[in-house]
């Protein structure tokens, strides 16, 4: 298909991956902690503020970390940029052939 | 009923009554199109509101009443579960992002069943959207209005008036102040909902003399409930690993959280909202929950799941206290049913009526005025008045609300977006086999070993989808409207 994209596309799709990126990143931090410091019996579990060691980092921790990492991926790598449709035939390559 | 308790309660209902009245003198004086101001607020969200709305129309009374009644119950695994949601806020306002937002400017698009008749060009889809969007919605609004009479309930109102009390109020600021009144008061009754479960959970900690204390009265009554698995084992990792699909990724696809994403005024106020509407739902999720599973340290032995939290407020907390706390789970109620309303409206008004039985009247902003106060305000009727006594099939319906909402409208939207060569015969194919598919499997789920249906509902609406598209002729008109 011949189209002239929409070059804020490319921008939009390479947040839209960050986002999922980030998604996936607390998967594994959710993941990992929960089960790497859960699966044992309670009795051998560390408490942490009076929980559960797991549940602390995990849930807690997860939490405030990735609050902390949205408000890093926005201002690292997401643009200000006008959303409004541009006026068609104002840039060269705006009609092709 | 405690006069203490009722104070807060009758004086948040005021307040929401009151912004609905002041979005409805904005509508008189705005100047562009009703239809783009009533369902969409003419764009002009910044990051707070789209943040708080975002958060509140997502967080239901399975958040506050459910959820953490399931926590009592199971213990700290079904926290761990709720915490599934921490990313639904950067994930769809990222994802859908500004490609959405950009997208439905360019066709002017003010619901997502106007994004799909532009990008697919096929009535039937439209038509099979709008009407699994109302079904569902009605269901879902119901059951929520039947929670809402129920809080009422706790504090001694009888069923009948709580119903009409929360009812009317609902109606009311919807119908008048459309979009406008519903986000406004939707980044109220956020503010309300943060304030009532920090109340909560402090209060639940203090009664129960410090976390190790009450640590040390739940692993008395079984050690497990501090485990990631759960009481008896209940929170097994297929069921758990599900929820990312369903609550977590699945989000994308519902209706009215996504029409959020083409709400926004500009990029840097959904650039903040990101952030805003992360921490909100991380916070709500995490407190709610842990309030219900740290209650059975302090309050055990109550039986029925979703009596928990109203049980704990009124015993646990101060009267006043109380009476904030419960303005919390009703805000969440009315939150996401007044969204859910307006966009049931809009299926019927824009959709359906103005997209293809009278496109005409969408310049006559007098008379589309009129007809949209009255469809609004007649679908809460109602629902009203089944609400009085809910047959069942309408509880059987709403049981396959949620999936079903993500069954029909996930690819669709996330492919249309996406992939130019997503075509009307795919859309439609993943959305009728969705939709019977997961009905179907929800009948025999034992054979899904506590897997949910929608993960391999999801599986199979994608082959269908990519299938259905590749044996169709591409749409070119359609994408180079979306694309260009």
């Amino acid at each position: 298909m011949d189209i002239n994209e929409d070059p804020r596309y490319k921008l939009a799709n390479k947040e839209a991956f960050y986002s999922l990126l980030l998604t996936l990143l607390y998967f594994l931090w959710w993941y990992g902690f929960a089960y790497g410091l859960g699966s044992k019996p309670v009795t051998s579990y560390c408490f942490v503020m009076g929980l559960p060691s797991w549940f602390f980092w995990s849930c807690l921790m997860g939490f405030l970390v990735f609050s902390f990492a949205s408000w890093a991926m926005v201002g690292l790598f997401f643009k200000d940029i006008p959303l409004d449709s541009y006026e068609k035939g104002s840039s060269l390559e705006g009609e092709g052939s | 009923m405690n006069l203490q308790v009722a104070i807060p309660i009758v004086l948040y209902l005021a307040i929401v009554f009151y912004i609905g009245y002041l979005a409805n003198r904005s509508i008189s004086k705005a100047k562009a199109s009703f239809l783009s101001e009533y369902f969409i607020g003419n764009r002009s969200m910044g990051g707070f509101v789209l943040a708080m709305t975002l958060v509140a129309t997502y967080v239901s009374a399975s958040s506050f009443i459910g959820g953490p009644g399931m926590a009592y119950k199971v213990g700290l695994g079904w926290v761990l579960l709720a915490m599934v949601q921490v990313p639904t806020a950067y994930l769809t306002l990222g994802f859908l992002g500004k490609k959405f937002a950009i997208v439905a400017r360019k066709i002017n698009a003010i619901t997502i069943n106007d994004f799909l008749r532009v990008r697919y060009e096929n009535k039937a889809v439209v038509v099979i959207a709008s009407v699994s969007l109302l079904i569902f919605f009605t269901a879902a609004i119901v059951a929520q209005f039947i929670g809402g009479a129920r809080l009422f309930e706790a504090i001694g109102v009888p069923y009948k008036i709580g119903l009409f009390i929360f009812a009317l109020t609902v109606i009311f600021y919807t119908a008048i102040g459309g979009f406008r009144a519903v986000v406004l008061t939707d980044a109220f009754q956020g503010i309300v909902m943060m304030c009532g479960t920090f109340a909560l959970l402090i209060g639940i900690i203090k009664a129960g003399g410090g976390m190790e204390a009450i640590s040390a009265n739940i692993i008395a009554q079984d050690p497990a409930l501090l485990t990631p698995f759960g009481a008896g084992g209940f929170v097994t990792k297929p069921f758990i690993l599900s929820f990312w699909i369903l609550v977590c990724l699945g989000v994308l696809g519902l209706p009215h959280t996504a029409v959020r994403c083409i709400g926004y005024k500009d990029s840097r106020s959904m650039h903040r909202a990101i952030v805003i509407g992360t921490f909100v739902t991380g916070f709500l999720m995490l407190e709610m929950h842990l309030a219900g599973a740290l209650g059975r340290g302090v309050l055990p032995g109550i039986e029925v799941v979703d009596s928990v939290i109203p049980t704990l407020t009124i015993k646990i907390l101060p009267p006043i206290f109380a009476g904030i706390f419960l303005a919390g789970p009703m805000a969440s109620i009315m939150s996401t049913v007044d969204s859910q309303l307006l966009l049931a409206s809009a299926a019927i008004i824009n959709d359906l009526y103005v997209g293809y039985i009278n496109p005409e009247a969408a310049h006559d902003n007098y008379r589309v005025k009129r007809i949209s106060f009255i469809v609004t305000a007649l679908i809460g009727v109602i629902v009203f008045l089944v609400a009085l006594n809910p047959p069942s099939l309408i509880v059987w319906i709403n049981l396959f609300a949620f999936g079903g909402l993500e069954a029909v409208f996930f690819w669709p939207i996330v492919m249309g977006l996406y992939w130019k060569r997503a075509t009307a015969s795919g859309a439609l194919a993943s959305m009728i086999v969705g939709v019977v598919f997961f009905i179907c499997l929800s009948r025999y789920s034992s054979i899904l070993h506590g897997m949910h249906p929608i993960v391999p509902t999801f599986v199979v609406t994608f082959i269908v989808f990519v299938m259905g598209s590749y044996m169709s002729a591409p749409s070119v008109d359609a994408v180079k409207k979306v694309w260009e």
